[in-house]
């Protein structure tokens, strides 16, 4: 075998997710030189990288689309927009952070450089159409939080939730290298339309090892994006992990999986008549399951844990409305709905992150009586988090629904976005929950004096607050942003498939 | 190709049969004559006690990892070795830039691991009391002082 | 029958053998664990005898050598606990599993086996997994993500200093 080309690199493809990397690397330094100070530096450090590699983002929409490394990396509206969301999630994340990890003395310099590799983890996720780039990926962000699920390690409940997400996430990447190596025996292609290509050949067992392939991945992702009926970790993990780690779990890994499935289902399409009718059913089961177990629910961590598992349901059902008919739905209100979701899911996390005083947590509803007096700000925010998750127009959570219900009956999906509908409404019965523990019950036995909330809290809610009411305020004009079909560009399913 | 590695297969063979036959023979020729006394484990001459099924410390554990993690970086090494002498010059410059970085991350995590005290044997805190509170005096004040290191061995 | 056939049939009885040990002294852990070191060698000659020789070289390496002594660590580790693990009463899940295993099994079986028993070449070269051939694609075409795994192993490092060493 013969030396191969040096590779040209396109360094803007690459630099957002080298500047996150490199700034964990430039934190973890300052760790090991500083380690007798507090962690103010490296949070410092950190929000200054973030911002760096948002800027590098920004200025990429106006580049040529395309990809460079042989598809591994792809520049795309869809891996920049979730690329520049990861980033912004993951500076919320950092900016509340810090005040809960003291209050709860577990205050590990390694959250930060673990997050962000996570992140950029993530971030590798969307934006590659090579399934070894996705793998590894995939990796960086479920092994750095299986170690930060697993950070409070006083606590038996941390430790327990680190054990099952390790278990069940290491079983759900088994499945997608399992999938990964059917789809490469067929096609000898590690490329995302390995599919197309076994398709393309036109031999049946090709065809066979493909689908079987395809299924297996399919597995995998629905594990990581938390959809049933692969969701049984998701309340135990929530509820279990620092309630930081949670909110940047939460989102992140919900983002780069849920982006990861959008590419995949795509270049799935010409398995589309096996493969449709049962993620018809995982989105409508994601619904029905999710918001009914949450009704239940007496604590308030697993409650948000099962409306991520129906959420996840609503962003499928916008997947699958662009699947089924790219041509008449785009991908905007996909992406309209995972960044409020982002947005929604942070913020109210933030909140609840207030529980915690003394190195001591209580996250049942009645932990949270009389937050109102201590932190009227952060709870003020919370309703707004919480008519958002509910869909109380005209929030974000609402144009959201609003746009993928739209879109599921333009794709001709009456079931889905009809349960999509009534689901809503049942879910508003346990969001409701979260704000009458809040506001209406006195402070019961739990007094609480201490742990007032801090700058970076307050800054982070309403950073969470402001993107609420800016995204809904402009709703029309950012829909029209994150539609990527309108100036020319393809759409992911076509461009994925017309590239066989 | 399968002829390249035959003598391997050929060695593998024959030092596994002779393991077998040394361990076999022995045990079907040599005499069995025990006595509790005689089968119990020694222990420095004196009557053991406890189980020797003992729970072990997570220390070990953690050398072990670090071993693998290490383990892992150098076996991508090894392709980089076998090409690099005959390569041209352009693959050596790209290759060589490449495999840099990949050894600065190295050395970074083992200058990590030394300096982070991972592999020290006692068990003291290796965490500063600063880190909980932003006022590093107020916090060696507000906290107790680190666990000592614990006295009598592992 | 060729002489690759022969060694293949001989390895491939060993790793089974290997398999079975691990699953059929269910009550030793220490035993199962050695059984899979045996497993993991031999699949490491099968890789030899498929080309992959860096495949092998890293089975023997990481797997056989350091990734078993983590399992032997994890049993001493849990050693004491391992009565309160295993269950002594059935309760009529085992059956259920037995069948719902062996009917995926089938399936998938039967799906995926067919397809391949016509299947009598390699289309791939003889040099597919020399340290040479995957070391001119590794450094060059594949350097990002051979970057992104350092930051892998990073992660991996870091993670489990958090995980089992630091504290107050």
């Amino acid at each position: 075998m013969s030396y191969q080309p040096i590779p040209t690199i396109d360094w803007w493809a690459i630099a957002p997710v080298s500047i996150v990397m490199v700034t964990g690397i430039v934190a973890l330094l300052i760790e090991m030189f500083r380690p007798n100070r507090n962690n103010n530096t490296i949070v410092a450090v950190s929000l200054v990288g973030l911002f760096l590699a948002g800027l590098s983002v920004v200025p990429q929409f106006s580049m040529p689309f395309g990809s460079s490394f042989g598809g591994m990396v792809v520049r795309d509206y869809l891996g920049l927009v979730l690329q520049l969301l990861l980033i912004t999630v993951c500076f919320v994340a950092f900016l509340f952070s810090e005040p809960y990890l003291r209050e709860k003395r577990i205050a590990f310099a390694e959250f930060y450089q673990l997050a962000l590799w996570a992140s950029a983890g993530g971030m590798i996720m969307v934006t590659t159409e090579n399934l070894l780039m996705f793998f590894l990926g995939l990796e960086v962000l479920g092994i750095a939080l299986y170690c930060l699920t697993g950070m409070c390690r006083q606590e038996l409940r941390s430790e327990e939730s680190a054990m099952k997400y390790f278990l069940l996430g290491a079983f759900g990447t088994a499945f997608v290298l399992m999938g990964i190596a059917y789809l490469y025996g067929p096609t000898g292609s590690l490329r995302i339309d390995a599919v197309s290509i076994a398709v393309a050949s036109d031999q049946p067992h090709f065809v066979l090892m493909a689908l079987f392939g395809f299924g297996l991945l399919l597995v995998g992702l629905c594990f990581k994006s938390a959809l049933v009926p692969f969701h049984q970790w998701t309340p135990d993990v929530y509820q279990g992990a620092p309630t930081n780690v949670t909110a940047f779990m939460a989102s992140t890994s919900k983002i780069a999986a849920i982006g990861a499935l959008i590419r995949v289902l795509a270049a799935g399409a010409p398995l589309v008549s096996y493969w449709f009718p049962i993620m018809f059913w995982v989105a409508i089961l994601s619904m029905v399951v999710g918001n009914f177990a949450a009704l239940v629910q007496k604590d308030v961590k697993r409650t948000l844990g099962y409306s991520s598992v129906a959420n996840g349901g609503y962003m499928l059902v916008a997947v699958l409305a662009h699947v089924q008919a790219p041509e008449k739905v785009s991908l905007a209100s996909t992406l309209f709905f995972i960044t409020g979701y982002g947005v929604m899911t942070m913020g109210a996390f933030a909140v609840v992150s207030l529980a915690a005083r003394d190195g001591k947590e209580g996250t049942r509803f009645q932990d949270l009586h009389g937050l109102w007096h201590r932190a009227p700000f952060a709870a003020g925010c919370l309703i707004l988090f919480v008519a958002s998750l509910i869909g109380v127009p005209p929030t974000v959570g609402f144009f959201g629904k609003m746009f993928i219900f739209n879109d599921a009956l333009a794709a001709g999906l009456l079931p889905l976005a009809l349960v999509l509908a009534v689901t809503s409404v049942v879910s508003a019965y346990y969001y409701l929950g979260i704000i009458q523990a809040v506001f209406v019950q006195e402070e019961g036995a739990v007094k609480n004096e201490s742990g007032r909330p801090q700058a970076g809290l307050n800054l982070a809610v309403l950073l969470c607050a402001l993107a609420i009411f800016g995204i809904s305020l402009g709703a029309e004009n950012v829909l029209k942003f994150m539609a990527p079909a309108e100036d020319g560009r393809q759409p992911v399913a076509e461009r994925t498939v017309a590239q066989r | 190709m399968a002829s390249e590695f035959l003598p391997i297969l050929v060695l593998m063979t024959v030092s596994a049969v002779i393991c077998a036959a040394m361990v076999t023979l022995s045990w079907v020729l040599g005499p069995k004559k025990t006595t509790p006394y005689k089968s119990s484990p020694y222990e420095c001459g004196v009557a053991p006690q406890g189980d020797a099924k003992e729970r072990f410390p997570i220390k070990f554990y953690l050398v072990a990892i670090l071993f693998v993690l290490f383990d892992i970086e150098v076996v991508f090494l090894w392709s980089w070795i076998t090409v690099f002498k005959d390569a041209p010059l352009d693959f050596k410059l790209f290759s060589g830039a490449v495999v840099g970085v990949y050894m600065i991350l190295w050395i970074i995590g083992d200058a990590y691991v030394m300096k982070i005290g991972a592999l020290d044997w006692d068990e003291a805190t290796s965490l500063a009391p600063e880190k909980l509170l932003a006022d590093a005096e107020a916090a060696r004040a507000a906290l107790p002082a680190p666990v000592p290191v614990r006295q009598g061995g592992l | 029958m060729s002489g690759n056939q022969i060694v293949f049939i001989v390895l491939a009885a060993i790793a089974c053998i290997g398999a079975a040990g691990v699953v059929v002294f269910g009550d030793n852990p220490v035993r199962s664990a050695l059984f899979l070191v045996l497993n993991f060698f031999v699949l490491g000659f099968l890789y030899f005898t498929l080309g992959a020789q860096l495949l092998g070289i890293s089975q023997i390496l990481v797997y056989a050598g350091a990734i078993m002594v983590l399992f032997l660590f994890v049993i001493m580790m849990l050693q004491q606990q391992s009565a309160f693990l295993r269950s002594t009463e059935s309760d009529g899940r085992g059956p259920i599993a037995w069948l719902l295993g062996a009917t995926m099994f089938m399936t998938v079986g039967a799906a995926v086996l067919a397809p391949l028993g016509g299947v009598t070449g390699s289309p791939i070269l003889d040099t597919f997994g020399t340290p040479q051939s995957i070391g001119k694609v590794l450094f060059t075409g594949y350097a990002w993500p051979f970057l992104i795994s350092s930051v892998l192993l990073l992660v991996g490092i870091v993670g489990s200093i958090l995980l089992a060493k630091r504290k107050f």
